[in-house]
């Protein structure tokens, strides 16, 4: 869901300042005196218009942001252990529950490496780096039961485009009761 | 309150352009400037094949074995992160020196330093199969997985120390200039007319950009020589570990710091360049000063913006990372686009290849803005990172932006030097390198978006489209490129 926003806002925003360069750059070869007053007031307006719409855009996107801490995560959570190698991923399981919290606990054994989650329709869900000497928490609720790709995100040598894997996400306990 | 540009700037005020460019030909760049110029021209054609033939590679139009196509990716990648600074610096320096006592000894040492340096740069990646990329993540450079050795990766890490260096020597020199004149950096940055009640006249832009990045690089590049130095002493003594984030952060301290101010140093060639075609001042107003100041600040701590998947790190930095993301768009919008646009609003210019190329850039530098503050937001980032969106935004501003800004500098201080004017040529390189680059920046963005992973040297067959596509936009960018060089060289060896 997120892409396709990413795309849209980005087309509109580029189409739109193309097109005052655009008329600015067709309408420069004439000339009139300069519009000093004129600007410094729709400058003006500018940075307001934009300064006033960041607040909302700013809290709005951030609680949307993953930044739940380790502490956050309620008691019971089902957690996968995952380590990077060159060039393949270790999983403590590969199998878990749809519609359920899951908290990923990434890490390397050697090099960087970037745990990167794709649902069945090869779409990017989620991700963090695995670092070795730390472990990046990762929690992702899966919605739909199917088969989820694994790719390494971060440059980590020669094979770093075939470091992949899979998780089943079977439908859960909850959901068959 | 609005404070009038100097008067030596050569800009103001503004005769018919043909006795401008006469008059201001007693600034017509020294040979070093030429020779920097050549280099940087010849530099971004070349790295631009190379970058077609990642492209075509990942379409499967040609086969590039995995071990070579992350060779040309970390070649790719440093040679055009360094030519970027190279080109940057002859802007920078060439109009700096109008106001700033600089010594041309240093502006020479950096190039030897530079070409030095990309000899051991390419050398271990040609030679002995080095790939770690331009970033240099530790410790891929020692634990290869047997594809290179410790040496290749030292001698490559040196070869970027050393460039680093010829860089520092040249901030450092800048740095000399502007206490001689101004006494503090402050006063060069204008807050005595920002935040005092001096009605004196303030710096020019020229000398309020290079102290800014004088500023920011300095930072950069001593916080890249650190981790430089750590990494290759880890490569000869592998008992001396390195903190992983830690090196991590330096790292994309640097890096981000570096390329930003690449940017910000090409960006005087508009400031200066294109009121001589509008025949208007640039005015070093308030806000001019205001925005240069803050983007000294937001530079620096924006940086955590590339480590916004390391959950590692503290929350704050995170949330940090996207607000000063937002914030930094700004200036750069309010103030340089924002003014260019005001500037030639019915001026009455007649474009060239020049001035076209130069106001090319302020829309291809703000628009890339776009995507990149979306791919600073916490929430996209987490399905944006490292995929292709990330290629995407920054060719986009370095593209579309910067190449602009150097090769429109080409143009008009070539044809100050030696006259001429523009032919068929000159206008359809110009508007095959627009096109061209949209198209490679736009399949860039189309890719991110259903999630293809940047960095990787094979792609699956579902997604060879818009490499393909992008691939041939990329051939008429560099064509579009070679054009640009052949024309220079060729008015270069012309008698003036
Ligand atoms: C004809 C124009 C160009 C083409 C076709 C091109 C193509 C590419 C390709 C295919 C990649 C790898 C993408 C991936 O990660 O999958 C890349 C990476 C990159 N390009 Fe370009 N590029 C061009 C121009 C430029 C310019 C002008 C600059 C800078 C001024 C630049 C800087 C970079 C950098 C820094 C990287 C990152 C390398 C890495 O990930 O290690 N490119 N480019
Ligand atoms: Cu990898
Ligand atoms: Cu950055």
């Amino acid at each position: 869901m997120l892409p396709p926003i990413a795309w849209y806002l980005t087309l509109t925003g580029v189409i739109a300042l193309g097109s005052i360069f655009w008329i600015v750059a067709a309408g420069a070869s004439h000339k009139a005196p300069p519009v000093s007053v004129q600007t410094a007031r729709i400058r003006r307006l500018c940075t307001w218009a934009l300064g006033l719409l960041a607040f909302p855009i700013t809290l709005a996107s951030l609680s949307y942001a993953p930044l739940v801490t380790e502490a956050a995560i309620p008691a019971g959570t089902e957690s996968v252990e995952v380590v990077g190698h060159q060039w393949f991923w270790e999983l403590s399981q590969t199998q878990v529950p749809a519609g359920e919290l899951i908290e990923f606990k990434v890490t390397s054994a050697d090099v960087n490496h970037g745990f990167a989650i794709y649902d069945p329709e090869s779409r990017l869900i989620a991700q963090t780096q695995a670092m070795p000497g730390y472990t990046n928490s990762l929690q992702v609720r899966f919605e739909e039961p199917g088969t989820y790709k694994i790719l390494c995100l971060e440059y980590c040598g020669l094979v770093h485009h075939g470091m992949s894997s899979t998780i089943e996400v079977i439908h859960s306990q909850h959901a068959a009761n | 309150m609005t404070i009038h540009a100097r008067q030596d700037t050569g800009v103001a005020p503004l005769p018919e352009l043909s006795t401008v460019v006469s008059s201001i030909s007693r600034d017509s760049p020294r040979p070093l400037i030429w020779a920097y110029l050549a280099v940087s021209g010849a530099v971004f054609v070349l790295m631009m094949l190379l970058g077609v033939l990642m492209r075509m590679a990942q379409g499967g139009s040609i086969v590039l074995p995995p071990e070579w196509f992350y060779r040309v990716m970390t070649l790719h990648g440093v040679g055009m992160v360094g030519i970027s600074g190279l080109a940057g610096a002859s802007i920078m320096w060439h109009f700096a020196s109008r106001h700033l006592d600089l010594s041309p000894k240093i502006l020479a040492t950096n190039l030897v330093l530079f070409l030095a340096g990309v000899l051991l740069l390419f050398g271990p990646v040609l030679i002995s199969g080095y790939a770690a990329g331009w970033t240099f993540l530790y410790p891929l450079p020692r634990l290869s997985g047997g594809v290179w050795s410790q040496t290749a990766a030292a001698v490559h890490l040196t070869g970027l120390l050393l460039v680093g260096v010829g860089f520092l020597l040249l901030h450092l020199d800048v740095a000399r200039a502007i206490f001689a004149k101004y006494g503090s950096l402050g006063r060069a940055l204008g807050w005595p007319q920002l935040f005092g009640r001096s009605t004196e006249e303030p710096p020019p832009a020229a000398v309020v950009a290079s102290t800014m990045v004088l500023i920011v690089n300095v930072l950069g590049l001593v916080s890249g020589a650190g981790i430089l130095v750590m990494s290759i002493v880890n490569l000869l003594v592998p008992n001396f570990e390195i903190d992983a984030l830690l090196a991590k952060n330096m790292i994309f301290f640097f890096g981000h710091v570096f390329i930003n101010a690449t940017i910000y140093m090409s960006v005087i060639a508009v400031y200066e360049i294109l009121p001589v075609y509008a025949k208007r001042p640039w005015k070093v107003s308030r806000v001019f000063l205001a925005a240069w100041t803050a983007s000294t600040v937001m530079v620096v701590i924006v940086y955590p913006h590339h480590l916004l998947m390391d959950l590692a790190m503290p929350a704050w930095t995170r949330v940090l990372g996207q607000v000063v993301s937002y914030a930094s768009g700004l200036p750069v919008l309010l103030v340089t686009a924002f003014g260019g646009l005001t500037l030639m609003y019915r001026s009455g210019v007649r474009w060239d290849t020049a001035a076209s190329l130069l106001f090319l850039s302020l829309f291809g530098w703000s628009a890339g803005v776009i995507p990149a503050v979306i791919d600073g937001t916490l929430a996209m980032n987490r399905v944006l990172h490292n995929t292709q969106w990330v290629p995407g935004h920054f060719h986009f501003y370095l593209l579309l932006g910067l190449v602009s800004m150097v090769f429109g500098f080409m143009y008009f201080s070539i044809r100050q030097a030696r006259d001429g004017t523009d032919n068929l040529w000159d206008r359809c390189a110009f508007w095959g390198f627009t096109i061209g680059a949209l198209g490679v920046v736009l399949t860039f963005l189309a890719a991110g978006r259903v999630g293809v992973p940047r960095r990787f040297a094979v792609h699956l067959p579902e997604w060879a489209t818009y490499s393909t596509v992008g691939a041939w936009f990329g051939v008429v960018v560099a064509l579009a490129a070679s054009i640009f060089v052949a024309r220079f060289v060729a008015r270069l060896r012309a008698p003036a």
